[in-house]
């Protein structure tokens, strides 16, 4: 769907130029949603904006769907931007027109539809994203969560291929960011569009994301299905960026209150499990077969997508036989473990 | 008793005068305020949108637009009269009454309703023009479909503001010849001392500017929604 090959953009001022985008590489499928994530000022806004060229990169290729944007005549590329559905941090509606007038209004902008046409099309969006009651309000009156649903049913009311979601939930609270969230995920099953958002919100990624791509300084520092990454994060900065406020943290704070020098049988191990492997009693079978002691540290069980994964900080009292034969098990039953200590 | 001391503080009026001069003024002022308005808008949407980075950004065609506004905002409106005299005979075949006064009145007052249209299309959110280029928009439709529908609260408190200020431009023209209310203020009331004259005319050009903020101020607030 989306092929993006040796993108780059700097931008200039007084004192030479910043690389904001530094020779990018990224594939999305289609039907995918894909993430990019990354702390503000790594270049994510900049990425997502030449995704429909409103920013135009200094080399490289945009092929969206089979066009290079990076190619086409001014003309082609308003063809096929209208193809290309985006939402915003700030919503963007007009507030002069009504919510019936905003959601037409790409719609009326291409020109070749009929009064009726328009109509069925709104009324259809409108009931998409629940608003069917709004249609004659004015954005004024509607609150956050509402305005980014206005927002969606104008990025969809030309079916496009592709929608692009520049943090559309960062202005939300947490509730209304859950509703949008589960809006956009239906979005996705239902009209099987591809969706590429930006965040840096995990839980965004959490929730919806297929796949992930993790940007720093302007470079893809690390890509890959979703669990992989908020899972098992490779590059020190992913960690840093994934990890920092959970297990990290509070690992920090159990090195700190257990005196590991007095207890040399005592380790501390990471256990992270995705899908079926949920499901199986783990421990139980850890301390069953090896007569190692274990306790819980800290534990957690969720879904990333439709995933469940669950990840468990355990101290293990027990020799180094039982540790290995501990980690024996754990890889056969396909469960990802770190020696912390 | 009351009227008769009415009649007699009023001695010096013509009614019939006070009533054409009122119709004079209307009709300066209408024009004037409708071609300001037409020249206006385009005049600071092309400001606007020739800015620095914005859609048709242009440096020349700003900064030259823009010394042009400064120059003809910074002349005194009294000079403005007397210089564009050869102009206004040229367009109206005359430089003299109530028609003599729209051409310096529109000089006058476009290029500050000009700027006023270029600040209230500032003030549209950037975004916007992300969400309206993104929609595959052409810069005609932005400004059509957007930017127009967008600034026009602001365009009709713009036109009250400019419409007031030509209500003592029209009133300025007296003095040279042109028509209205304050050409009979001039004439009447400061060439011949009746002070009455004077007085019925201010009271009625107060009465015009009341009424145009209060009908500009409720069509703002139906405006905006």
């Amino acid at each position: 769907m989306i092929n993006i090959q040796n993108l780059s953009k700097s931008y200039k001022h007084k004192k030479g130029s910043i690389k904001v985008i530094d020779d990018i590489n990224l594939d999305v499928a289609k039907g995918e949603v894909f993430g990019i994530i990354g702390k503000s000022g790594a270049g994510k806004s900049t990425l997502i904006k030449c995704l429909n060229l409103l920013e135009r990169p200094d080399s490289g290729k945009i092929i969206v769907d089979g066009v290079d944007l990076t190619s086409i005549s001014a003309n082609e590329l308003r063809i096929q931007r209208q193809q290309i559905g985006v939402i915003f941090q700030h919503f963007n509606l007009l507030s002069s027109k009504t919510i019936f007038a905003n959601v037409a209004l790409p719609l009326t902008l291409q020109g070749n539809h009929s009064k009726a046409e328009i109509k069925a099309a709104v009324d259809e969006m409108l009931s998409l994203v629940g608003l069917s009651q709004f249609a004659n309000k004015y954005p004024a009156s509607l609150s956050g969560g509402q305005k980014q649903r206005v927002g969606i049913a104008r990025a969809l009311i030309t079916k496009p291929k592709l929608l692009l979601s520049d943090e559309a939930t960062s202005a939300l609270d947490p509730q209304t960011t859950n509703d949008i969230l589960e809006l956009l995920l239906e979005i996705n099953q239902q009209l099987g569009i591809t969706i590429v958002l930006i965040t840096h919100e995990l839980e965004v990624v959490r929730k919806i994301c297929d796949k992930v791509a993790v940007i720093d300084k302007g470079k893809i520092i690390e890509q890959g299905n979703a669990f992989n990454i908020l899972l098992h994060p490779k590059e020190p900065l992913t960690r840093k960026l994934i990890i920092e406020e959970e297990s990290d943290k509070y690992l920090e704070k159990v090195k700190h209150f257990y005196q590991f020098e007095k207890h040399p049988n005592k380790h501390i191990l990471l256990l992270s499990f995705v899908g079926e492997a949920t499901y199986q009693p783990i421990l139980n079978t850890i301390s069953n077969e090896t007569n190692a002691k274990y306790s819980i540290l800290r534990g957690e069980l969720d879904r990333i997508k439709h995933m469940p994964f669950g990840q468990l900080l355990i101290e293990f009292d027990g020799d180094e036989g039982s540790l290995e034969k501990a980690c024996t098990i754990m890889r056969s039953m396909k469960v990802h473990f770190e020696i912390v200590h | 008793m009351s009227f008769a001391i009415i009649t007699d503080l009023t001695t010096n009026v013509d009614w019939s005068e006070i009533n054409q001069a009122t119709l004079d003024t209307l009709f300066m002022l209408g024009f004037a305020v409708l071609f300001s308005t037409l020249i206006g808008i385009p005049v600071g949407l092309i400001l606007f949108l020739s800015s620095k980075g914005r859609l048709l950004q242009n440096k020349w065609v700003y900064n030259i637009l823009s010394f042009i506004i400064n120059v003809l905002r910074s002349v005194p409106f009294i000079i403005l009269l007397i210089v564009m005299i050869p102009t206004t005979t040229m367009l109206v075949g005359t430089s003299l009454g109530a028609k003599g006064t729209i051409p310096p009145l529109v000089v006058g007052a476009f290029p500050f309703f000009a700027r006023l249209v270029e600040n209230a299309l500032k003030e549209i959110d950037d975004g916007i023009f992300h969400m309206a280029e993104s929609c595959g928009a052409s810069t005609w439709q932005i400004i059509w479909h957007i930017l127009l529908p967008e600034i026009m609260p602001s365009l009709v408190a713009s036109i009250t503001v400019t419409a007031i200020a030509l209500v003592s431009y029209t009133a300025m023209a007296g003095t040279v010849g042109g028509g209205g209310l304050g050409d009979l203020a001039i004439r009447y009331g400061y060439q011949r001392f009746q002070t009455d004259v004077m007085l019925i005319t201010v009271v009625l050009m107060v009465v015009m500017v009341q009424v145009i903020q209060v009908v500009g101020d409720f069509l703002v607030r139906i405006l905006r929604k």
